[in-house]
């Protein structure tokens, strides 16, 4: 199993990294195109500022490598932002990937939503041995509409799509690398897709 | 729904926790990454490490214990005390924690928030207040509440949201240490002013004053030490009894 995580100087990387290692597997970070395309599963991280990150993507030529994979893409966070059509934060276009686009929750809820929340309506190979209303950490100001590639829904507000997948590329918006066993089991999933 | 969080405190001094814990069962108390693993297995939702250390060598540890924390703890952390700059931060998040919590430096330069939040995002930005009424008005300490300073709390806190903090850690000094419960008149203030998630810290002592903090205090997170290192309040019970009275907690 070749494991890369995409690096594009976005997040907290190490954490995904123990992740994988407390799962036994040794994921190496690269942002070497033909590294990229030699691995068996990808992950694309981000934690931060969506135009910045976009900024990050264009300067390394990820932009246009990322949308023609054809491994399994795990999208995480920011990641799964960056894979929509555009993102309100920093008026920010997209990847493309998942036909949604990315919103800013409304004042009526505290912005960032931080902390665990369920996931339910859990559609896709991802959630195996997943249970609905499992509890996951999130933390996250702006969140993705749901669309036909919506395969976990949260409530914070509005109703939204906390999970997406096109394909081969997943995305989700919890943080799974933190969110303790159930957490373990979908980066479990992933590899074993 | 979003769930209120529980979460313990640890202090570290070179690299180890200070202030007694009593777990049994546990190899080593004074091992952070020990008790942090203990609490993520007990239902604890997060945590904080404050480093209390006074030295170079000690804080060089500090960064050796977050990465370990990191390495086999599956549940979010922050790291507090000492941090005043942008490459305390970054080394800090580098070796794997998710958020980092600054009190004395953001008062003496406040330009430190928007910088970090800047740079890191406001979702790793907590800010902590210490605090403790003088004629009736809460206003803001350093140094572990034993310099006064003519600060507001409430102004404070609005400051520093609009400056790009991502949550505020409020910690009442005339309440810390007495067991007695949080000050939720002022934090359900902070709540209202504020548009950003406020965790209630000083004066744990039994399960109502948790109960209590939620209801009244509206707070979205509640941090304590001793009553969980003690084991007088076990996590896990705490959030049941949380549950029974109809707030939303991860069980």
């Amino acid at each position: 199993m070749k494991l890369v995580i995409i690096n594009y100087g976005a997040g907290n990387i190490k954490s995904i990294q123990f992740a994988f290692k407390r799962l036994g597997v040794n994921a190496v970070l690269s942002n070497k195109p033909e590294e990229i395309l030699a691995a068996d599963k990808l992950i694309f991280p981000g934690v931060g500022e969506a135009s910045t990150a976009m900024a990050m993507l264009k300067e390394s030529g990820l932009e246009q490598l990322i949308p023609t994979l054809k491994q399994p893409v795990l999208g995480i966070c920011l990641g799964m932002q960056l894979m929509c059509e555009s993102t309100e934060e920093g008026n920010t276009k997209g990847l493309g990937i998942f036909k949604t686009h990315v919103k800013r929750f409304d004042n009526d809820v505290k912005v960032p939503q931080m902390g665990w929340n369920v996931i339910k309506d859990l559609k896709s190979d991802l959630f195996v041995g997943i249970k609905e209303n499992e509890y996951m950490y999130l933390v996250h100001s702006y969140y993705a509409q749901h669309c036909k590639e919506t395969i976990a829904k949260t409530d914070y507000g509005i109703n939204y799509a906390s999970a997406l997948q096109h394909n081969n590329f997943y995305g989700v918006q919890f943080h799974p690398e933190k969110s303790s066993l159930a957490g373990a089991k979908i980066l479990k999933n992933f590899l074993e897709l | 729904m979003l769930t209120k969080r529980i979460i313990p405190c640890l202090d570290i001094k070179n690299g180890r926790t200070v202030k007694g814990v009593n777990f049994v069962d546990l190899r080593d108390a004074g091992d952070p990454v020990e008790l942090a693993k203990q609490y993520a297995e007990f239902g604890a939702d997060e945590l904080v490490f404050l480093d209390i250390s006074a030295t170079l060598e000690g804080r060089a540890t500090t960064l050796d214990m977050v990465l370990r924390v990191a390495e086999q703890v599956n549940i979010p952390f922050t790291v507090g005390g000492g941090i005043s700059s942008i490459a305390d931060v970054d080394a800090l998040l580098q070796c794997g924690a998710d958020k980092v919590s600054i009190n004395s430096s953001a008062v003496k330069r406040p330009e430190l928030v928007n910088e970090l939040s800047k740079k890191f995002g406001s979702q790793c930005v907590v800010v902590a207040i210490d605090a403790k009424q003088i004629d009736g008005q809460w206003k803001v300490h350093l140094a572990g509440g034993s310099i006064p300073t003519k600060m507001d709390l409430f102004e404070w806190a609005k400051e520093v949201e609009q400056r790009g903090a991502g949550e505020i850690l409020f910690t009442s000094m005339d309440h810390d240490g007495t067991k007695n419960g949080f000050a939720n008149k002022a934090l359900a203030k902070l709540s209202l002013d504020l548009n950003i998630p406020i965790i209630a810290s000083g004066g744990a002592g039994n399960i109502q004053h948790f109960i209590d903090t939620f209801q009244l205090g509206k707070a979205d997170a509640a941090l304590a030490a001793s009553v969980f290192h003690f084991g007088e309040i076990p996590v896990l019970k705490l959030k049941e009894a949380l549950k029974k009275n109809d707030i939303e907690v991860r069980l």
